[in-house]
């Protein structure tokens, strides 16, 4: 069911089982939210929000989907937990923004953060090397966000990577587990039902 | 005290790269309190922030497989090094207990039997609470006198309570005890349980450098000259991304290896591996 709604953007379209649907799937009780913004006010990355998490749960509740789908709230959501843990009603925040990271990559929603693409890469390593790759993970990530080639940045990096190196904390070869076949295996499996 | 605590250990894949030193400490430290840990065989990543926010049964598989090596050696309790792992290992127990579906689920993902019972604890409770703060105190060799340091938790060890039970999530002082434990000073300050921004680390380097600048900025107001971690993430982000600060970035491990009378050879290879060197507040309180 899709009904119309006036908000301050217009007449947008609303989809009242999006509220349902994140509540059944995140087992998050989105109802109990009252708009008491303890959760914005002590967000450390709302300030980098479209939406900080109290508007993006009403929008949830509202049904608002392409808004909320679309918005980087989520991606910057650090899951610190701060939200959930000061809320008074208990409602599990960080499972709804887990649960909105999932529909959004289901639905290959534009996104403007590269955090997918971060999560991506970070389990890809993990998938074939059964650890975290660390100097892969920059690489790599680097490479198809584009940040390598942002000049402003690169002597900050360069130096940073000198440092880290001289230190002897980036390991050069990629991990290597005995129980790859397991790991793979697992990713794949849950690939399909996940 | 008297007999020796086993521990299944986990210390996560940080600790053989970027945090090589947090391992070789806690190695040293876990020794020197007889505290026996018994490294979980073929272990592998628990996913991360990356497993959760991505995939749900990824997120629960990836610590099980690692729990279900340790039931399966017949370590019922695992030591856990890093707090974002603790999280992971914690939740996936409190998910897999509350439901025998998604439990059956996760056994076939991992192709291995998986209670959901292996008890996960975090090293700073296994040092504060079961060897316990008087014995650590009976064993300082060189108390870390006139050293003042801000305790730092961040998010995972604390939050959510009901998950982690580790300690009071908005004013926790474990890590405080043990600092007092080992002769040195751990002030009061704000940030304590802030986020060090954590996953942003490369996709929004500049959040990361907002969130760890003001937490050094807030340690050296309180008047401390070093800030100690518990996790090799929270480490990472304070020591390579403060701003305009040069705050060194202790693992506790360092510090409690250091009192309880780790050797010189052992403790410089640690010191030597920080961004932000320790060894000018070490050396000025005559420690090192």
């Amino acid at each position: 069911m899709t009904t119309q709604l006036v908000t301050n953007k217009g007449k947008e379209k609303c989809d009242p089982s999006f509220a349902k649907e994140v509540m059944d799937k995140s087992h998050a009780h989105l109802e109990r939210c009252y708009q008491c913004v303890a959760c914005s006010s002590g967000c450390p990355s709302a300030y980098q929000m479209d939406y900080p998490p109290h508007q993006l749960l009403r929008m949830v509740q509202l049904g608002l989907k392409d808004r909320v789908l679309n918005s980087n709230t989520f991606w910057i959501c650090l899951s610190c937990e701060t939200c959930a843990t000061r809320c008074p009603n208990n409602v599990e925040i960080v499972l709804v923004m887990d649960q909105l990271r999932e529909m959004a990559l289901k639905e290959n929603r534009k996104d403007s953060t590269h955090l997918p693409l971060f999560h991506n890469t970070f389990l890809s390593m993990v998938k074939f090397g059964g650890k975290t790759y660390e100097l892969g993970l920059i690489m790599f990530y680097m490479v198809k966000s584009g940040d390598l080639f942002k000049i402003k940045e690169l002597p900050s990096l360069i130096k940073l990577g000198i440092n880290m190196f001289t230190r002897g904390k980036l390991a050069i070869l990629p991990p290597h587990i005995k129980g790859q076949a397991n790991i793979k295996r697992i990713f794949e499996l849950s690939e399909k039902t996940g | 005290m008297g007999k020796t605590i086993k521990y299944g250990y986990y210390p996560g894949c940080s600790l053989e790269t970027t945090a090589k030193e947090y391992n070789l400490s806690i190695e040293v430290t876990a020794k020197l309190l007889d505290v026996e840990l018994v490294e979980l065989e073929d272990w592998s990543c628990c996913g991360a922030s990356s497993g959760h926010s991505t995939n749900y049964e990824l997120s629960l598989a990836l610590p099980a497989r690692n729990l279900a090596i340790a039931e399966k050696a017949k370590l019922n309790n695992v030591a856990v090094a890093c707090a974002a792992c603790f999280l992971r290992f914690k939740q996936t127990n409190h998910d897999l207990k509350a439901n025998d579906e998604l439990r059956n689920k996760v056994e076939k993902l991992i192709d291995m039997p998986y209670s959901g019972n292996v008890e996960v604890k975090h090293l700073v409770d296994i040092f504060a609470n079961e060897v316990g703060l008087d014995e650590i105190k009976k064993r300082v060799r060189k108390p870390l006198k006139g050293l003042k340091l801000a305790a730092y938790y961040g998010c995972y060890l604390v939050r959510p309570p009901e998950i982690t039970n580790f300690d009071d999530p908005e004013n926790p002082q474990m890590i405080d005890n043990l600092l007092s434990a080992i002769g040195a000073e751990p002030v009061e300050y704000t940030h304590k349980v802030e986020c060090c921004g954590g996953s942003l680390l490369l996709a929004r380097m500049d959040i990361v450098v907002k969130l760890a600048t003001d937490i050094c900025k807030a340690a050296t107001d309180a008047g401390a000259v070093g800030i100690v971690t518990a996790c090799p993430l929270c480490m990472a982000n304070l020591d390579t991304r403060q701003s305009g600060t040069h705050v060194p970035i202790l693992h506790f491990s360092e510090l409690l290896g250091l009192a309880l009378g780790a050797e010189k050879k052992e403790y410089d290879v640690w010191l030597k591996r920080h961004i932000n060197s320790p060894i000018g507040i070490l050396k000025a309180q005559n420690l090192i």
